[in-house]
């Protein structure tokens, strides 16, 4: 064979590995991209309906996964027990509906005084996870059962007794306890998402559907434009940019379209304050991870060992990172219920841990590493996922429930295996290494 | 004095004032002139009815897979045997009359075979997870029992006691009175002392579980079971298969997980599907902690112990709460949820990180 | 002016719980000196390093007596980054670098160059950007000074070992205060040609003024570059050098030292015996301790000694032959090839072995003194256990009177045979072991380090045992130690095994030279 055949030969085989390569790395994401799509088609919604839920979804979901992400960074596995951040966001949430601040200022008061008490949450959370290194994952789930009963106890026993609260409709008949549900319906339901609410604005920050993709497009040229030319001071190369733009090119043309004929999409509202906030913690986390404390988290992420020869104080940054993720956890949770607009005191969070890891895993995040993008890609196709297996069930098996319960198991089911992998790639990992 | 004082570090703060809790409210319980003979009846049967599942956590921590919090993977293989047995009582009608202690042994026989190759399966997963085992084990046990909430809906069982009138699948809790299984173990040579009633057959029957496990554990295989897990390098040295003595100590935990629901179902007198297994291991677990256990260590003492002072706890514990107050009702669950949780995320604080 | 002295160490000592470990030490250095630091292992280096570097284990444990002078001022170091501070630095032995982070981002580990933003204004400090470009711009100066031309923005993982030596030195060059570094055997993992590029550096970085402390076993190394050399032995100075007055072989005679043997030395000519065990080019891969063709004959009868510093790979044979770390080559048993990798076939076959690490892999410490007598016997040969078809009890009966035989037999001082091994101490524990061990009646019995961490009264007791065993019982014995002394004490011929191989066979009564020499890598004077 001549040497430029067998080169070429050698790149095809390179180009077949690295496919397949890819095609492994990401099976959990595509697995799921397909499984959405089938449930979708089987479903048989509108996409006025599909599109209605999902959006609601994943802006009420985004930042609590994302919340998510800073742990996973120091190398703390997924936490499991930003539950107690939820359940500190809605303790918050029941005192300041107690004292009746409404609306977007009630919801600025519950984000001020959720912090502190989640950082103290994060603060013991990070002491008792430093006692069980290597076993964190666990101890956060049990913990988050463990608050549970502490979270019962103060707000079914306490809340009415030993902590006076005077209020008819979030009380129980007998005067202790809270009641099971907490309506926050002409409160603070939808004070971020709907930002002039209390004051009779109905468009304030609340544009429909294809206006708020227009602008996010328009966002992303402008914003992708002036990065290259003024930031970096070069031409990118055409054939992007063309592609891009004809993408660009065609959405906005489609956005344009349903505004015009003002139909049923048109009609869809989109929290934007929400999305600039979950932009925002996007933007922040980005920022975070080229600071000090970002580098010594990733530092200590990849080798608590070679972080502390560094001089770095490893438990302290393992602290700090629990006490952050608990707080946008705590934030998270609050954006969560103002746009459910009503929870059930005792069980809302409860799955909050549970569902949100296996989003981020859905996207493709694994138990050491997690990007903004595998997040913001795991809230859509979980809660795709969520909105058509039962729908999908139904025109199946003739059973909702079926639909119900298969979404659930693929929440357990994709945190086990995602763990196993995990589990098994480290120990193989260590024993390649002694064998070094 | 010393001594005493060993001891009391050695029990640790968590099992002291778990302990301290139980005099308490055994205490409360005798000043505020509660209806003791019911309590110590009803304390003998939640005791003897979770004595197997306790039990069950024996084996996996000895052969190293530490606490098995996926135990709900035996309790649905007994499930499993327990429909079967039921089933086979409907299709057999008419045929063979088969009496409750019949239906009783037939389902554990064909839970059997269903325990073993799914400890075989998930003794194999756990030896690739080595170090995850707890995280791993209990995720295990979710999906598998939200899996088999989709298998509940499908599978062929017609028996009227299970199957929904209309609709599909198989009830949520399956009433066993119909067929004599209930309290069959209970009320053999159950016998009164005053007004506390002795559940003679169970107690017998956890005993005797606990008899075998304890020769089993001075056998050959015990030994190296035991070796395996106590110091696998000792063992791979002395010509173990660490491995397979795990794999033997899963079997073991699963097998005893499946006897341990049908127990457990027989006194309570339903079986509960769905939900039902989902956090049954933790109260396994927390018992077998409760009771001086660590998650490297534990003997039948410890499972003995751990029972009494749990399910103890949790029987007396209602009761003295509503005579204080009738405002707090929640205060048995509650604390249940506390103990339960505490004290194994005590135990996981005492293992220390690597 | 002739240059002042960098670093000062003088009369240093340190004694762990009353035991000395290290006594009179002074060791000085100029700027722009290497100067070698030699011993074996115990000798004290490491624990030199540690005060040095003013380690947690060494101020928990009483600190030390002495004083040190870092730029003619007495300094008192009391923790790493003080010594960091004061411009010491130290190429580990193991990497200190993270696979994932670039050369760069490695380099500056906890080091970084910081600018200010928004954010850092409000919530200080922590906050600050990292300034990649001053970063990469540091990092490839220290790798230019050494001649490396990996891209600084590489990342670590997957760049060959050598690489990452000179990664570790970069980053002490970076640091701008740098005054004395320190290498810790740093040429044990790299190829001949990485070496070669190590000295010259070093050399080079000399040049430029750093004092450089050589640690390595590797004499010719030492006298290639160091300009002056201590030697240590037993805790104690033994003498300083400079190059121009020795050579290999005087350093190799001063760190064997001439120790008396304690009991006296074998005299017996067993080479007209068969050898009961061949290897032939035997690999283990044992981490630390790897085998790297090992070629040996063991005699019937015979006490062979297998002795070397620590990382060379001793500890690795007789780990390999019993099948603990995974190995190839052929070995032959009596003749008969013995499968490898499964302790299992090598018990059947009797052999019988006494582990190393006896808290590790010889004992069930939290087990009664019975069971981890009897337990390898009845794992592997039955012994003691009563079958009644798939079920098996252990006999208690028989076990006890084997235990308490054994007791007696050895010596083990104890509350009883039931009593728990965690509570014994060292030596007694290690008669446990060696119980085990005759427990299965072996034909050959391998031991590794039996003196290692007991008293000298339990030492006596331990080796007077072995010789009796081999003298009354024929018993084969191959007895792997760090302690010379002990081996030309009891064995008839001492193997030295020097990376990975064997270098040469000595009798118990050659010159210390010759043991100096092979343990440091180079040929003997001639022939034992």
């Amino acid at each position: 064979m001549k040497p430029d055949t067998l080169g070429a030969a050698t790149a095809k085989t390179a180009n077949a590995a690295e496919r397949k390569a890819f095609l492994v790395k990401h099976m959990v994401t595509i697995m799921f991209i397909a499984l959405s799509l089938a449930g979708y088609i089987l479903a048989g919604m509108t996409p006025f309906l599909f599109l209605m839920d999902i959006v609601a979804r994943v802006s009420r979901n985004a930042f609590l996964v994302l919340s998510l992400i800073i742990p996973v960074m120091a190398g703390m596995g997924l936490n499991f027990s930003i539950v107690l951040g939820a359940m500190a966001g809605q303790a918050v949430l029941i005192f300041v509906t107690h004292w009746g601040v409404n609306g977007l200022p009630g919801i600025l008061l519950c984000l001020v005084l959720v912090t502190p008490l989640a950082m103290f949450l994060g603060y013991l959370t990070g002491k008792l996870f430093n006692k069980t290194k290597g076993q964190e994952m666990i101890a956060g789930l049990i913990l988050a059962f463990f608050a549970q009963g502490i979270y019962e106890l103060i707000f079914l026993q306490f809340v009415g007794g030993i902590i006076p609260m005077n209020n008819t409709t979030l009380v129980m008949s007998s005067g202790i306890g809270i009641r099971t549900t907490v309506d926050l319906t002409g409160g603070l339901k939808y004070g971020m998402d709907w930002p002039g609410q209390l004051w009779g604005n109905d468009t304030l920050l609340r544009p429909t559907l294809p206006w708020a993709f227009l602008s996010v497009i328009a966002a992303i040229v402008v914003g992708y434009l002036l990065y290259v030319f003024v930031f970096k001071g070069k031409r990118p190369s055409p054939p992007p940019l063309i592609a891009s733009a004809l993408a660009l090119g065609y959405a906005s043309w489609w956005s344009i379209v349903q505004i015009q004929e003002s139909t049923q999409i048109n009609w869809i509202r989109v929290p934007f304050l929400t999305w600039i906030v979950i932009a925002a913690l996007c933007a922040f986390i980005l920022f975070f991870s080229k600071t000090k404390l970002g580098q010594d988290m990733r530092a200590v992420g990849q080798d608590r060992h070679v972080a502390a020869v560094a001089g770095i104080k490893v438990n302290r940054v393992r602290i700090i990172a629990i006490m952050m993720s608990m707080v946008m956890a705590g934030w998270g949770h609050i954006i969560f219920l103002q746009n459910m607009g009503a929870f059930s005191t005792y069980g809302s969070h409860e799955q909050i841990g549970l569902y949100s890891v296996a989003a981020l895993l859905i996207g493709g995040a694994t138990v050491s590493k997690a990007t903004i993008g595998q997040a913001l890609l795991g809230v859509l196709l979980f809660h795709t996922l969520f909105i058509v297996s039962p729908a999908a069930g139904r025109q199946v098996f003739g059973d909702a429930q079926v639909g119900e319960y298969f979404r659930v198991f693929v929440a357990y089911g994709v945190i086990g295996v995602t763990l196993a992998m995990h589990a098994w790639k480290t120990l193989l990992q260590n024993r390649a290494r002694q064998e070094l | 004095m010393k001594t005493v004082l060993d001891f009391l570090k050695n029990l640790g703060l968590a099992r002291l004032i778990i302990l301290g809790f139980f005099v308490f409210l055994c205490a409360a319980a005798i000043l505020l002139r509660l209806n003791l003979a019911e309590l110590l009846t009803s304390s003998l049967a939640r005791i003897g009815m979770w004595g197997v599942l306790v039990l069950a956590m024996l084996p996996a921590i000895v052969s190293g897979i530490g606490p098995n919090f996926g135990v709900s993977l035996g309790i649905l293989c007994g499930l499993v045997g327990g429909l079967t047995s039921l089933e086979m009582a409907y299709r057999l009608e008419g045929v063979v009359e088969l009496g409750g202690g019949a239906l009783f042994f037939i389902a554990i026989l064909v839970s059997m075979p269903f325990a073993v190759m799914t400890g075989i399966g998930y003794g194999w997963l756990l030896n690739r997870v080595k170090g995850s085992e707890m995280m791993i084990a209990t995720y295990v046990g979710f999906s598998v029992v939200s899996i088999m909430k989709l298998a509940w809906l499908f599978l062929p069982y017609s028996s009227p006691e299970m199957a929904w009138p209309i609709g599909r699948g198989v009830r949520v809790q399956i009433s066993l009175a119909n067929r004599g299984i209930t309290r069959i173990l209970n009320d053999f040579l159950s016998f009164r002392i005053g007004d506390v009633v002795v559940p003679t057959g169970l107690l017998l029957f956890v005993a005797l579980c606990c008899f075998l496990m304890w020769l089993f554990l001075r056998s050959k295989t015990g030994t190296a079971m035991y070796a395996a897990g106590d110091n696998p390098r000792f063992a791979e040295a002395a010509g173990v298969n660490v491995n397979r003595q795990r794999i033997v100590g899963t079997i073991l935990s699963t097998v005893l997980g499946a006897v341990g629901i049908l127990v457990y179902a027989q006194s309570y007198g339903f079986m509960q599907l769905y939900e039902g297994p989902m956090f049954m291991p933790f109260v396994a677990v927390a018992a077998v902690l409760i009771g001086g256990a660590s998650v490297k260590r534990a003997t039948i003492t410890h499972v003995v112990v751990g029972t009494i002072l749990f399910l103890g706890i949790q029987v007396v514990a209602i009761p003295v709460a509503n005579a204080f107050t009738a405002d707090w009702s929640s205060m048995g669950e509650i604390s249940r949820k506390i103990i339960q949780n505490g004290v194994i995320l005590y135990a996981l604080t005492q293992a220390g990180g690597d | 002016m002739a240059p002042e002295s960098v670093l000062k160490m003088t009369n240093i000592g340190k004694s762990y719980y009353g035991t000395t470990v290290l006594k009179g030490i002074d060791l000085e250095i100029k700027p722009g000196e290497i100067h070698g630091i030699v011993g074996e292992n115990g000798a004290g280096k490491s624990t030199l390093m540690n005060i040095l570097f003013g380690m947690s284990v060494i101020h928990s444990t009483g600190g030390f007596e002495g004083s040190i002078e870092v730029a003619g001022e007495s300094v008192q170091i009391q923790s790493p980054e003080e010594a960091m501070a004061l411009g010491i630095g130290m190429v580990h032995q193991e990497f200190m670098l993270l696979p994932n982070f670039t050369l760069t981002e490695n380099i500056k580990l906890n080091r970084e160059v910081l600018k200010p933003n928004p954010v850092s204004r409000i919530f200080g400090e922590n906050l600050k950007s990292l300034d990649f470009d001053v970063m990469n711009k540091d990092a490839r100066k220290a790798l230019d000074r050494l001649h490396i031309d990996i891209e600084e923005y590489a990342s670590v993982a997957g760049l060959p070992v050598g690489h990452m030596q000179f990664t570790e030195i970069a980053r002490e060059l970076d640091k701008t205060n740098l005054k004395v570094l320190v290498f810790d055997e740093p040429t044990a993992v790299l190829t001949e040609s990485e070496a070669d590029h190590l000295l010259q550096a070093m050399k080079e970085i000399a040049a430029d003024g750093i004092a450089i402390l050589f640690i390595t076993h590797r004499l010719d190394e030492i006298i290639t570059v160091c300009d002056n050399i201590t030697v240590l032995r037993d805790g104690a100075l033994v003498g300083h050098r400079t190059k121009a007055e020795t050579d290999v072989y005087e350093l190799a005679e001063l760190m064997v030292g001439s120790r008396m043997a304690e009991l006296a030395q074998s005299t017996r000519d067993l080479s007209e015996k068969k050898p009961v065990l061949e290897l032939r080019n035997l690999n283990v891969r044992m981490p630390g301790e790897r085998v790297r063709g090992v070629n040996l004959d063991v005699r019937e009868g015979e006490i062979l000694g297998i002795g070397g510093l620590a990382g060379q790979g001793k500890i690795g044979i007789a780990n390999g032959i019993m099948g603990l770390f995974p190995s190839e080559g052929d070995v032959r048993l009596a003749g008969e090839q013995l499968p490898l990798n499964s302790p299992k076939e090598s018990m059947a076959r009797g052999l019988a072995y006494v582990s190393e690490d006896r808290r590790g892999v010889g004992l069930l410490l939290d087990s009664s003194i019975e069971l981890n007598i009897v337990f390898s016997a009845a794992q592997n040969q039955n012994q003691f256990v009563r079958r009644w078809g798939p079920f098996s009890q252990l006999d208690s009966d028989t076990i006890r009177q084997h235990a308490l035989k054994y007791i007696k037999d050895l010596d083990i001082r104890c509350t009883g045979p039931t009593q728990m091994v965690r509570r014994l101490s060292g030596g007694n524990q290690q008669k446990v072991c060696i119980a085990r061990a005759l427990t299965m009646n072996p034909h050959v019995l391998l031991v590794s380090e039996p003196t290692r961490g007991i008293d000298v009264g339990a030492k006596r007791i331990v080796l007077d045992t072995l010789r009796k065993l081999n003298e009354e019982l024929g018993m084969t014995i191959v007895m792997t130690s760090s302690e010379l002394g002990e081996l030309r004490s009891i064995c008839d011929r001492i193997a030295i095994v020097t990376d990975g191989k064997v270098a040469g066979i000595l009798k118990p009564d050659d010159s210390d030279v010759n043991f100096g020499l092979l343990m440091s890598g180079q040929k003997a004077e001639k022939g034992a």
